[in-house]
This record gives structure tokens, sequence and C-alpha cells, in this order.
């Protein structure tokens, strides 16, 4: 594809942001702020992907992000047989009777068609089967979690490497996205955002407090890298001569032996973990550079112009004859499977999985931020929104310390309000987020780098 | 006979009372949004950060007023401290309005726009309030807590259940009773309020008929104000003051307003009591109560209870989706959406 010269502005921002940073303040924090980066990128094009191309209203982005977290968890994690043993038959039970009971509610829902009997018999269906349901699912969760619940109590997940569950979560958010679909699409879309933020706060309340599932607010930590540990890259033979090689004229020039090699072994710590991170970054630009390519691929085929047409005009487009509502479901769902898969990386990332962690001004708001920021409907917009608005959420400190500094400099340093300030620094972070929210929707209102209008 | 009164009297304890007052908090919250849904149409998220900020004014003149030995002796300081707070949330209601959405009504906004507005707004307040008061939880109550407590009821009846009635309980049931009974007034009686309900049923209609819009828009604010600084105040009064709480409290009064029906003031304080009475229903363990009930043979060994109390937030939105999937218009017929 081809950028405009604004476009490769945007994108020398951007690069220029992440060495300048490491000129200051050193490469391993801007490469931790890149990868996470990297990570708002992919969601901001999840969201994009169905508010900018189609329209379609997504505020339970926290909900997928914490599905693909639990992907990463149930891929990656090695399995616990006790637990299974204890309790595998009454969870398989339970999902067995909960699989009749929904294809029973689905039979009842086509087969009756008396609006007030139909709701008769699916409240009894609904009632009775719950309660058979629980019966074994009490039993099987209470043995679960009795099961050395220091360490484990819940069943542990395949053992699998966990750069699989980056698939895996994207199914997982898809999956639930499809059910919430099913349900909610079809309201109009203000309502839509409420009903999709309310479900994503169950789904993190389901993830805290099935603890069979998710080990819930007792984390899940420790899980496998896809990428080597600091510790054994320090005593690996071609890390050490790659970090000889490239200090080699700083380190011939110290002649003692001793010092020499001190120096070289704090320069092959430091080298591990900017290594770790930047294979990190690599894996993560290669998913994103994958979603980009086929997100933009699919909004310049006819299938992205059905949905434009869809967005400006739902009626129009009825009238062409398009499934508007199956389509509004498609889109839906493939929104939601790209946020989960940046979920699965995020848990990935961080190595451990807190579902009391998610909340949804840190997960579902921001994310927002970085869609309206960088430009509904333009996936190098969604990037850029992305990149931006992480880097200011980090920044934010630094810089308001920096200004609180200079503008109460003629204060003591003891004066309550200075010290009331300097405490409060976390917080300006978000007065900035609303700030830019409030500036970009007023005086660029279709963001940073808007969608190409295409005439052709 | 005994055992009859005693199951009422669990009943009363552990979910009537409770439900009433954590249904009138939510009314309150939820008639905010529904005037705001009803005359500016959009939902504002910012809802739950303005009760937040009303509040968080009452309780920093709640602590100048005890730091000058002003009280009202068995009752709680802030009741004084609430008229200063509703001013100054009225004002901020204002201010928001005027810097802000006033731009996006003029220029005929479709309703997302002016959500996203309002988030913008919500993420400002939100960082005003922990600049100025920081996140720790504050209890600013004073004056007598209980008014009975539970061991008093049972010396006075000689039951064996005790019956607890908290002040702020008391207070708050009081103050909704008041407010509602005002706003309903104001609603169907006085002139500005036909005018606004006329606004909110037919635009177009309601100018070509002379009435003022920017002055429409102006009451709406200030009752707006109003209700959320007396809903943030009374939560913060009943529980505690957390700025986080207010927030996660924003979804069940939403499903309050649209459960409902969205736009109808009477639907949003009807649906407000239907999410808090569902809300401690499904969590509640019936035990105590069937042991009163039941004759013995028969009596539960588990808890009877429908979901854990960790769901509780989790009931609200259920509620909301089954509301949508049956009845989208809302219990008391909102407009269809």
């Amino acid at each position: 594809m081809k950028f405009e010269k604004y476009e490769w502005v945007a994108i020398a921002i951007m690069v220029s942001l992440f060495i300048f940073v490491g000129f200051i303040q050193g490469w391993s924090v801007s490469l931790v702020i890149l990868n996470m980066c990297i990570i708002s990128a992919i969601m901001t094009m999840g969201v994009n992907i169905s508010w900018g191309y189609a329209g379609v209203i997504n505020f339970g982005v926290m909900g997928f992000l914490a599905m693909g977290g639990l992907a990463a968890v149930i891929v990656s994690y090695p399995p616990i047989t006790e637990s299974w043993k204890a309790g595998g038959t009454g969870i398989g039970v339970s999902f067995i009777l909960l699989v009749i009971l929904v294809t029973a509610v689905m039979y009842i829902n086509k087969t009756v068609t008396d609006k007030r009997n139909r709701y008769i018999f699916n409240s009894i269906f609904i009632i009775f089967g719950i309660l058979v349901i629980r019966h074994f699912y009490l039993d099987a969760t209470e043995s679960i979690e009795d099961v050395n619940p220091a360490i484990a109590g819940f069943l542990g997940g395949l053992g699998l490497p966990i750069i699989f569950s980056w698939i895996v979560g994207g199914f997982f958010a898809a999956g639930v996205a499809f059910i919430i679909g099913k349900v909610a699409l079809g309201l109009r879309s203000d309502y839509l955002a409420i009903v999709t933020l309310g479900i994503s706060e169950i789904v993190v309340s389901v993830l805290k407090h099935e603890e069979w599932l998710s080990r819930g607010v007792k984390n899940v930590i420790g899980l496998k890298r896809p990428v080597p540990y600091e510790i054994n890259l320090q005593n690996t033979d071609w890390f050490i001569n790659l970090i000889t090689y490239l200090n080699s004229s700083k380190l011939n020039n110290i002649v003692d032996v001793s010092d020499r090699q001190q120096v070289l072994n704090n320069l092959i710590i430091d080298g591990s973990g900017i290594f770790v991170k930047l294979s990190y970054a690599v894996l993560f630009l290669i998913v994103m550079f994958i979603i980009f390519y086929f997100a933009n691929k699919a909004q310049l085929s006819p299938w992205g112009r059905m949905m434009r047409a869809i967005r400006d005009n739902e009626t129009a487009a009825n009238a062409m004859g398009k499934d508007v509502v199956k389509q509004h479901l498609i889109i839906f769902v493939i929104g939601a499977a790209i946020v989960g898969v940046a979920g699965a990386m995020l848990v990935t990332l961080d190595g451990l999985f807190t579902p009391s962690g998610y909340r949804p001004l840190r997960f579902t708001f921001i994310i927002w931020i970085m869609v309206i920021v960088g430009g509904s409907g333009n996936n190098l917009g969604a990037i850029f929104g992305g990149f931006i608005i992480w880097f200011s959420w980090i920044e934010a400190a630094p810089l308001t310390t920096f200004i609180i500094n200079q503008l109460t400099a003629g204060l003591e340093p003891t004066n309550a309000f200075k010290l009331h300030l300097l405490d409060s620094v976390p917080y300006f972070r978000y007065l900035f987020m609303g700030l830019i929210l409030l500036l970009i929707l007023r005086y660029r209102p279709k963001g940073i780098i808007p969608e190409k209008v295409r005439h052709s | 006979m005994i055992d009859f009164l005693n199951s009422i009297i669990v009943l009363l304890n552990f979910i009537i009372i409770p439900g009433i007052t954590y249904g009138s908090q939510l009314a309150i919250g939820a008639l905010g949004v529904t005037f705001v849904y009803a005359i500016l149409r959009f939902a504002n998220f910012a809802h739950g950060e303005i009760m937040s900020f009303g509040a968080m004014i009452t309780i920093l003149f709640t602590w100048f007023f005890q730091s000058q030995n002003i009280g009202l002796g068995i009752l709680p300081t802030a009741l004084i401290a609430l008229p200063i707070g509703i001013v100054a949330t009225i004002i901020l209601c204002i201010i928001s309005d005027k810097f802000v959405f006033q731009y996006y009504r003029y220029q005929k906004s479709v309703p997302v726009v002016l959500a996203m507005v309002s988030i913008g707004v919500m993420f400002v307040i939100n960082a005003i309030i922990r600049i100025i008061i920081g996140t720790e939880t504050i209890k600013f109550s004073d004056g007598q807590k209980f008014i009975m407590k539970a061991k008093q009821f049972k010396v006075m009846t000689g039951l064996n259940e005790g019956l607890a009635l908290k002040s702020s309980q008391v207070i708050t049931i009081l103050i909704t009773i008041a407010l509602l009974t005002f706003t309903f007034w104001f609603l169907q009686k006085t002139k500005t309020g036909k005018s606004m309900r006329a606004f909110s049923d037919n635009e177009d209609l309601a100018l070509l008929s002379g009435i003022n819009p920017d002055r429409v828009v102006f009451i709406t604010w200030v009752i707006v104000g109003v209700l959320a600084c007396v809903a943030g105040t009374l939560y913060g009064l009943d529980k505690s003051y957390k700025p986080i709480i207010y927030l996660n409290l924003v979804l069940p009064i939403f499903a309050s307003a649209i459960v409902g029906g969205i736009g109808s003031p009477f639907g949003a304080v009807v649906g407000g009591y239907v999410i808090a009475f569902s809300e401690i229903m499904v969590t509640y363990a019936y035990k105590k109560f069937f042991v009163y009930i039941l004759p013995s043979s028969l009596e539960p060994s588990g808890l009877v209870q429908l979901l854990s109390t960790d769901y509780k937030f989790a009931v609200s939105f259920s509620i909301l989706v089954i509301v949508l999937l049956i009845r989208p218009s809302g219990i008391f017929k909102g407009r269809v959406l």
C-alpha cells in the first residue's frame, strides 16, 4: 500500500519518540514502552475494525482481553492431574448438561410459537436445569479448589508453548463475542455500549471468582516465556561473544583484566535484559504487521466497501440486499478476536494472569481514546493512536513532576500544597487523557490520521 | 407464630431495609441519568463521577464544619455540608455543559459522539477528584450511628432475631422520599416542568411553541446536579466514600434507568429498586429464613444461596440483558431504542 506524506510523518514521529526515550531514559525503558505500545496498537486495531469499518460499538474490550489472558493460562500452564482426578468428571458432566440445556432452550424457542407458553417453558427448563447442574458443579469445583490450594487449586492448562495461545485467545474472545453479539447487536449504538460494558464486567467477575478455571484472585504466576530467560542468556557462549564483539572497542581500552571482566559482566547483564525485550518486540511487531496487512486488505476489498456502506447508510445497504444483522455480527466477532489476541500477548509479556487487574478505565476507555485520537477507520491511525496514547500515559508522570516542580519552584520544599501536588502526580495522567480526548473530539473529530475517502 | 415473626425480622433486617436503602441511592442516581437522557439525549458516562464530585465537596465541608465544632448533634454533620455540595455540583454541571456539551448540542451530533465526550468529561472529573482528595476510603458519617441496635430490639420484643436500623438508612429513605416527591411535583405541576416534558417528548414541537431550549437545558443540569450530589453523598454516608466505587456504580445506575424504561423518570425510580432488590435477593443465603419457617424435618442443609455474593454486580447486568431480550423498552415503556 502507499502512504501519504503526513502518514510518513506520523511513522517518523513514532520511531523518533522511542529513539529519544532510548537516549534520555535508557534503551530498556524505551523497549518496555514499545512493547506495550505494540500491544495497545493491536487492541486499537481490533476496536477500529468494528467501529471504524462498520460503526459497531464495542465497549467490551476489557472482557475480550481477559478471555485472551485466560487462553494464555489454559494453553501454557502445565496440567494438574490431581485436580482433574478430583473434579474432572463433575466438570465434564455439568458441561454436557449445560449443552443439553442450551439445546433444549433453543429447541423450545424454535418449536413453541405462542409467546407466553415459550416464556413459561423456558423459565421452567432453565431453573430446573440450573438446579441440576449446580448439584454436580459445586461438588466438583469445591474438590478442585481443595487440591493443594497454596500453589494449585485449579485445573491447570495443556502445557503447550504459550505462543499458541495468541491464536486460541482470538478464538476464545470470538466465542464470547458471538454470544454477546447474538444478544445485544441491533440495539442503538449508545445502548449497545452500555450493554457490552456490562457484559465485559460479567466476564471479568466470572474469571475473578471461578477459581477452578482461572485460579481467580489468587492469580496465575510463572507462565512460560516464548523467549529465552535472562539468566540462561548470561551463561550462553554465543551471547557473551556477541556482547564482547559489540563492545570490543570499549573493552580493548581497559588494560586491567579483572576490571575488564567486571565491565563485561555488567554489559552482559544489561544486554540480556535488552535482548529479551527486543525479542518480545520482534514477535509482537510480526503479529502487528500481519494484522495490519490483512486489515488493510479487507478494508480495500469489496467486503470492506460493503461494511462502509452499512456504516454510512444501514437502510440503503439493506435495500441492496446486504444482510446487515449478519455482517454486524461478523465484524463484531472479528474485532473482538483481534482484541483477544492482544489479551493473550499481554499476559505473555507479563508472565502472569491477574483477573482483578482488569479494570474498565484502564482496559476499555483508554483503548477507546486511542481509537478516537488515532482516527477511526484508518488502520495506520489506530496504530498511531495506540502508540501516542500509551506513550503519553507512561510519560505523563515524569512530565507532570517536571511541570509541578517548575511551577512551584518559588515555594519551599516542605510546602504542604507542593507536597500534595507531588503526591498526586499519578492521577494527572487521567486529566491528560480526558483533555486529549475532549480536544480531539472538538477540533479534529475524525482523529489525527483520518480515514481516507476513496473515489474509485 | 414466634418462628414466623422471627423469619419476617430476618427478611426485614437482611433484605428489605438494605434493599430499600440501596434502591433509593440507585433510584436517585438513575433519575439523574434519565433526565440527561430525556432532555439532552445521550448516555452520560460521567454521571458516576459527578456523584463522586458532589460527595467529595460535601466531605471537604463536613471536615471544615467538624473542625469548627459545628454539628447537628445526633444527625451527621454532612447534612449541613450537603447544600454547599449541591451548589458546587450544579456549578460543575453547568461548566461542563458550557465548555463541552453545548458545542455538540448546537452541532446536532449523534448520541454516540456525545457519549464519547462524556467519557472525556468522566476522565477529567475523575482526575480532579483524585488530585484533590486521593484514593483512600473515607468514612465521614458522625453523630449517632444506630437508631436501633439489634440487641435493643431483642430485649424490647423478646424475639430471637435482632433488627438493626442505621441512622444513615433512615436518612437515605427520608431524603429520597422528599426529593422524589419534589421532582415529580415539579415535573407534573409547574410550568417549567411541563415545558421540560414537552421538550423531551417532541423537541421540534416544543421549540415551535416558544419553549426556550437553553433554559430547559439549564434547569435540567440544575436538577441533575442536585440529584447526583444527593445520591453520591447518601451512598458515601451509608457505605463509605471511595472514589473508585463510583465508576463501578455507573453500570447498576444505567441498568436501573434502562430496566425501568429509559427516558421515563418513574421507570428509573422503579428500576433502581428492582436492581437493588434483585442484587440482594439473588445473593442472600436464605438458610436462616428457612430454618424458622419450615418444620425441623425439612430444614435445608446448604446455605440456600442462588449465587455467591461475589457476583453482586454481575446480577444487575444480567437483569439488564434479560430485560433487553424480553422487553426492550423497559418495564414502563420508555423510548423504544
